[in-house]
């Protein structure tokens, strides 16, 4: 028996999340789901492991942290010190109010930038990178389910069915 | 569930801290001088033991701190609001004199501003929580319902509190002590800058704006309380709505009167120095206090089993609030102390130099306390669930906006003369009593869970989807 895989069509987020749920619970593995927003609870229902997304962001914003002091230090203390309404730098301490606001941007700027890079890179989206999604209507207001069919395609389909989806489509694994 | 019951526990508690905090108020008020020679002997066995009681006008090592070695180096005692005073009289009287009476007046202050700070930083607790409440109120959220008794609970202190802190301005209008020093017509005689505000700073009027703010709060706090305990017994849709109404009218009001109580009570204390933020910034700190006191006792009543109804979803949402504005809070410290640092003017400076100087480890410690602490702690998402961090954190949070308020009053009322007596921390321990005692007797009045509102079973369910 060849393998077969299914692609199948919801039209509510609620009714896919149940079903979700129930095929996971008959144990045939989905290998993806496409939405067009992001679905509460459905990383859990799929029993997808947690990100790690927010440690990495927090690495980035203490990296941009640290580039901040070092830029700040070199450019305003070590490489051309000036006296700015009476306070001469010479010392990163004493001026380091002044720095506050670049060393807050620069954090953000490092944990969001590369933050969303990281994103993109693991998500495997780059410039001009052909769509996975199988079907368009999963931009606009469907939802699609990328399964296994499992041992018993009929018994599979009719499950299915009786879940909520709207269609149901064979594709070659 | 079970509707709180008023503990003996809590009850001896409160009363045996009403009891500490009075003997060290008592305390505070025996020890501070009666005369400018018992000041003199005060300070004279201070200089031996304790190193911040010595002079700072002797233009000692403070000078390279980070303000940048400036011109303000003579003027070290300036942010002292008793600078003009002094310098006024000192064509007529010789130095010697007039710095003892400097250093009388400032004892003199001392157990007047130890209560003053704590009758203030409850208070404020209080009128933080009023704030929060009718925001939830006015913005019809579902997650908080199950919080509204604690909340109600809380701001039942506002009257008290309130009271408090209007005698403590009465005795002060009355010479009792010299906190404010444009109530003395002597001082304002022989100072242009307070002459020119005195259409504003004058006692009558003081006492006016006093009385209307209170009244407004007060009305808003029962008028609420009121329609939230006749809603438990009427499913009556129009009751919520004459809340959300009453709610979304006191915020007009209170963000309108939060912002001149905090010149009035907090910044005409200093009547040279001015700040536009200075009642965004008070605020930042009474909003964080509250909420983190709304936190601190729903868990202690979670403990007793008394909320079974309070989820892990709703600390987690306390504690978010926590760390929020603890980070606003620390924004609107920042930029108001950047921009007055950087620009350096000196009528402006003098108020942080007085502070870095005299109060550098409080100043400084506080930011600490109040920002870097719950910042790192608090950033984690499973820590803002866990009971005892949020505890631990909201503890340390309450004791750096302690310091926050102390760090407003103390400088301008008693100069480098600053500790933690028995006044200081009497002070803190009396009105703590008071609230505890005021704050659960008021839980205990009411049915612990509201009923009838029409998010109520939403707020019950409550689940942040991140949480399992």
């Amino acid at each position: 028996m060849s393998l077969k895989r299914l692609h199948v069509l919801f039209d509510d987020d609620d009714i896919l999340l149940d079903a979700v749920k129930e095929i996971v619970k008959s144990k045939i593995y989905i290998h993806e789901v496409y939405t067009p927003f992001p679905v509460h609870g459905l990383d859990k229902a799929m029993k997808l492991k947690p990100t790690n997304i927010s440690i990495a962001t927090f690495i980035y914003g203490c990296i941009g942290f640290t580039f901040s002091i070092l830029m700040m230090n070199y450019i305003m203390i070590v490489d051309w010190p000036q006296d700015i309404g009476g306070k001469p730098s010479f010392s990163y301490i004493e001026n380091m109010p002044s720095f506050v606001p670049i060393m807050f941007e620069l954090t953000v700027f490092f944990a969001a930038h590369l933050m969303v890079i990281t994103f993109y890179l693991r998500s495997k989206l780059w410039p001009f990178k052909e769509a996975e999604n199988p079907d368009p209507s999963t931009t606009d207001d469907k939802f699609l389910i990328d399964m296994d069919s499992g041992s018993n395609l009929s018994k599979t389909k009719s499950m299915l069915k009786k879940m909520g989806a709207i269609s149901i489509k064979e594709v070659n694994a | 569930m079970t509707d709180y019951k008023f503990s003996e526990q809590i009850k001896r508690l409160s009363i045996a801290l009403i009891i500490i905090g009075a003997i060290g108020i008592a305390f505070g008020f025996y020890s501070a001088p009666s005369n400018v020679d018992e000041a003199k002997a005060i300070v004279a066995s201070m200089s031996h033991g304790d190193s911040h009681g010595g002079d700072s006008h002797g233009g000692d090592s403070h000078g390279g701190d980070s303000h940048g070695g400036d011109s303000h180096g003579g003027d070290s005692h300036g942010g002292d609001s008793h600078g003009v005073k002094d310098h006024a009289d000192k064509s007529e009287v010789g130095h010697e004199y007039d710095h003892d009476k400097h250093v009388f007046n400032q004892l003199h202050n001392k157990p007047w501003a130890a209560i003053y700070v704590p009758a203030l930083f409850f208070m404020m607790i209080s009128l933080g929580v009023l704030a929060f409440y009718a925001i939830q109120r006015a913005s019809q959220a579902g997650w908080s319902i199950v919080l509204y008794r604690i909340m109600e609970g809380i701001t039942s202190y506002l009257l008290p509190g309130c009271i408090f802190v209007i005698i403590i301005l009465v005795f002060s209008a009355l010479k009792f002590n010299h906190l404010f020093i444009w109530m003395d017509p002597e001082v304002v005689a022989h100072d242009e800058i307070i002459r020119n505000k005195v259409g504003y700073l004058n006692t009558p009027f003081f006492f006016a704006r006093a009385i209307v703010y209170i009244t407004g709060w007060v009305l808003y706090r029962n008028i609420s309380r009121r329609l939230s305990l006749e809603q438990d017994n009427n499913n009556d849709i129009s009751i919520h709505k004459k809340l959300f109404r009453f709610s979304a009218g006191f915020l007009v009001f209170f963000l309108i009167s939060e912002s001149m109580m905090s010149w009035d009570w907090i910044m005409s204390i200093d009547p040279h120095w001015f700040s536009t933020l200075f009642g965004w910034y008070v605020f930042a700190g009474m909003f964080v206090s509250g909420i983190t006191t709304i936190a601190l006792i729903t868990i202690y009543l979670k403990s007793l089993n008394y909320l079974s109804f309070v989820n892990d979803s709703h600390i987690h949402d306390l504690a978010k609030f926590m760390f929020g504005v603890s980070v606003f809070w620390a924004y609107l410290w920042f930029s108001q102390f950047m921009l007055i640092w950087y620009s350096n003017i000196p009528e402006e400076v003098t108020y942080f130099i007085t502070r870095i100087e005299d109060y550098n480890f409080l100043f400084f410690g506080m930011v600490v306390l109040n920002l870097i602490f719950p910042l790192i702690v608090l950033m984690n998402s499973d820590f803002k669930k866990t009971n005892f961090i949020v505890i631990l954190t909201g503890i340390v949070i309450i004791i750096g906006h302690y310091l926050d308020v102390y760090n407003m009053i103390m400088p301008s009322a008693v100069g480098d003369m600053w500790s933690f007596g028995p006044g200081e921390i009497g002070g803190f321990l009396f009105f703590l009593g008071i609230f505890i005692y005021v704050v659960f007797k008021e839980i205990s009045k009411a049915p612990i869970l509201v009923k009838g509102d029409p998010f109520l079973e939403e707020s019950k369910t409550f689940q942040y989807y991140n949480l399992d």
